[in-house]
């Protein structure tokens, strides 16, 4: 794996302002009324799960990091839907640059957590994409299984995605990730892999 | 703030099992002045007697009082794995219970916290008020007995007690009191308390984590100053990537951390504390300027030096690490801004919670400051679980793996053993040079002690 070069100094775009939209974004945005049905943008949507997660598989985390918008946040919340991180400790809230600081960390060769390093099997399934006020932003919603192998051993990561999407034309970028785990509020066991 | 030790009612000496078989573990020899044997870490027959001898006679962690606010508010815990109801029961009183049905010993609370006046037990439904006493029973008329014998309500931790906020049991009638047990490690946690307004901080959510092997790698690490360079070698590059001058994070264990200001202090009864405050300048904002790179960070310098001019330093310093570990045998660790909690689960399964903690301001020192300062500490707070602590539990589950070479007895902990002047000692208070393991030495020799000893353990019932 290779450091993360250029882009190291982005925008410093977390601020109350940002929590706060990122709060009401994620309260109640799984309408029946706004439920986007239309199979072939649901599958673009799918398609596009389904490479992030060939990318975090191969762990080509560049390529991986590149799907994501320069003002993006990975979210794991220690609550079950994620309440305001404002309050809360997450498991994980990470901006572009704590991102870009957690590949660089595996990088190193010295994050013993992942040396030797995982390897992972993820499987996406029971899609529903849900429409914003936005036109180009959509929300989706997904379940994931992981099957992470390491050190002779096989473990299970369940849970459900939400991706806070952009349509930028004929692919997207992804605004938000959130991950909640089944087992958030349980003690995890080694949990230095990127969910 | 409740402090008091409630008197005890009626205690019923127990006979655990282990006590009836007398000790079968050599532990003089397993526990020498440079070495202690590998079995302490791989023998489940020593876990069970630790339960007893260690988590049954010494005041044992259970709870913050940030957890249970209120009247009826209760939080579960454990006691070894004895579990729990912390409450603060209908009249106020804190309380810890036992969770464990009277009738036929099932659980009788499944919720990890809440509010509650009363318990019933989801098998039979007999009922419990909060302080303990079976307040009915389905059914009576096929009963023969009478349900207002004490026996019949829960069992209770015989001694209960609180210092500033951090609540402890003991089961053992002769243990000192909390105070005497802590002895001097109160002065390092008065200092964490104080530097916030109010003297006081509340729990909010933790990072959990988990590691397969025994909870005493986790205690032989806290104070240990030989391991940060190496073990946490890809935090401290990353916490410097930004920053040419490399100050960052745990940066002052490079070049030779023994000559640092630093050092590490070992407390009677197995306490012991690292306190890295030293290598920094004693004045506000020189926290804040250690502090690695976080969500949000230069917007929220930003406006603190706007909206609150001279009192920013001091408001971001809130939001940073405070740089000290005070490790309260056996199960506490106070350490940055964590509350870190060990929870043995087996000999070789341990849980380690990070309770994040947060910024209280009743009196309104803080000018309006203390969510920005907490929005900000939830952040700094997520770096150490996130990219340091996951790689100290892959290394102590590597021990786990390579101390199941049997033959291969012994665990060395004589770093700075017979080095002269490099020790100091004044009333059982050991200080020495950051990396030294002198604090391991010296608790272990307490726990030889323990051990080897017979607590006068005991549970009361309310009556
Ligand atoms: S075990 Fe609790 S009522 Fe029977
Ligand atoms: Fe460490």
């Amino acid at each position: 794996m290779q450091t993360v070069d250029g882009s190291i100094h982005t925008p410093h775009y977390i601020d109350d302002e940002y929590y706060q939209k990122l709060v009401s974004d994620f309260s109640g945005w799984r309408r029946a009324d706004r439920e986007v049905t239309d199979p072939v943008f649901r599958d673009s949507c799918r398609r596009f799960l389904d490479l992030e997660a060939r990318f975090l598989d191969e762990i080509r985390l560049e390529d991986w990091l590149k799907l994501y918008a320069p003002n993006c946040v990975y979210w794991v919340p220690s609550s079950a839907e994620g309440g305001d991180p404002r309050k809360e400790v997450s498991i994980s809230f990470d901006d572009r640059r704590r991102l870009e600081d957690r590949i660089f960390r595996l990088s190193t060769g010295a994050a013993w957590s992942q040396r030797p390093t995982s390897r992972t099997v993820r499987l996406i399934s029971n899609i529903e994409v849900y429409a914003t006020d936005q036109l180009e932003i959509v929300m989706v919603r997904s379940n994931f299984q992981t099957t992470e192998f390491r050190a002779g051993e096989t473990r299970l990561w369940s849970g459900r995605y939400s991706h806070r999407l952009r349509d930028v034309g004929n692919e997207f970028e992804i605004l938000v990730k959130q991950v909640n785990l089944i087992n958030y509020d349980q003690n995890l066991r080694n949990p230095s892999i990127i969910l | 703030m409740w402090q008091g030790e409630r008197d005890v009612t009626k205690p019923e000496n127990t006979s655990p099992a282990v006590e009836a078989a007398g000790p079968i573990f050599d532990y003089e020899m397993m526990i020498q002045e440079d070495k202690v044997h590998q079995r302490l870490y791989t023998e489940p027959g020593i876990f069970r007697e630790e339960l007893t001898r260690i988590f049954g006679a010494v005041w044992v962690y259970l709870a913050h009082e940030s957890q249970v606010p209120e009247k009826d508010n209760f939080v579960t815990s454990r006691m070894g794995l004895r579990p729990l109801i912390i409450v603060r029961d209908s009249q106020g009183d804190i309380r810890a219970l036992y969770n464990r049905c009277t009738h036929r010993g099932s659980t009788i609370c499944r919720q990890s916290s809440g509010s509650a006046k009363s318990f019933q037990c989801p098998y039979h439904g007999w009922s419990y008020f909060n302080s303990g006493k079976l307040s009915g029973v389905p059914w009576p008329e096929g009963y023969a007995c009478d349900f207002s014998d004490a026996k019949y309500n829960l069992a209770q931790v015989p001694r209960v007690a609180s210092f500033r906020g951090f609540i402890f049991g003991t089961l053992n009638l002769d243990a000192p009191s909390l105070g005497d047990y802590l002895g001097p490690v109160r002065e390092p946690i008065n200092d964490w308390l104080d530097r916030h307004p109010g003297g006081k901080v509340k729990f909010s959510s933790a990072n959990r984590l988990k590691y397969m092997g025994n909870w005493k790698l986790a205690y032989d690490n806290s104070a240990d100053g030989y391991h940060v360079l190496f073990s946490h070698r890809s935090l401290l590059a990353m916490e410097n990537r930004h920053h040419e001058d490399e100050r960052k994070g745990m940066s002052f264990y490079k070049g030779s951390p023994d000559g640092a200001p630093m050092y590490v202090k070992y407390y009677p009864n197995g306490h012991h504390f690292k306190d890295k405050r030293p290598n920094i300048e004693n004045r506000p904002g020189a926290l804040w300027e250690i502090e690695g790179t976080f969500p949000g960070m230069e917007h929220y310098e930003a406006l603190f030096r706007e909206r609150y001019g001279v009192k920013a330093d001091r408001a971001l310093d809130l939001a940073s690490s405070e740089p000290v570990n005070i490790n309260v045998f056996p199960n506490l660790h106070i350490l940055g801004n964590h509350v870190q909690v060990t929870q043995p689960i087996s000999y070789n399964e341990t849980d380690t919670t990070w309770y994040g903690t947060a910024v209280v301001d009743d009196d309104g020192e803080l000018s309006g400051a203390v969510d920005d300062i907490n929005t900000i500490r939830m952040r700094t707070q997520e770096a150490f679980p996130n990219f340091g602590e996951v790689d100290d539990l892959a290394n102590f589950e590597q021990i786990q793996a390579g101390l199941a070479a049997e033959e291969d007895e012994w665990v060395y902990m004589h770093r700075g053993l017979g080095i002269k002047d490099r020790i100091t000692e004044e009333d059982g208070v050991f200080t020495a040079p950051a990396t030294d393991e002198v604090f391991m030495r010296e608790y272990m020799k307490v726990y030889k002690n323990l051990m080897t000893s017979t607590p006068n353990i005991a549970i009361t019932r309310e009556v």
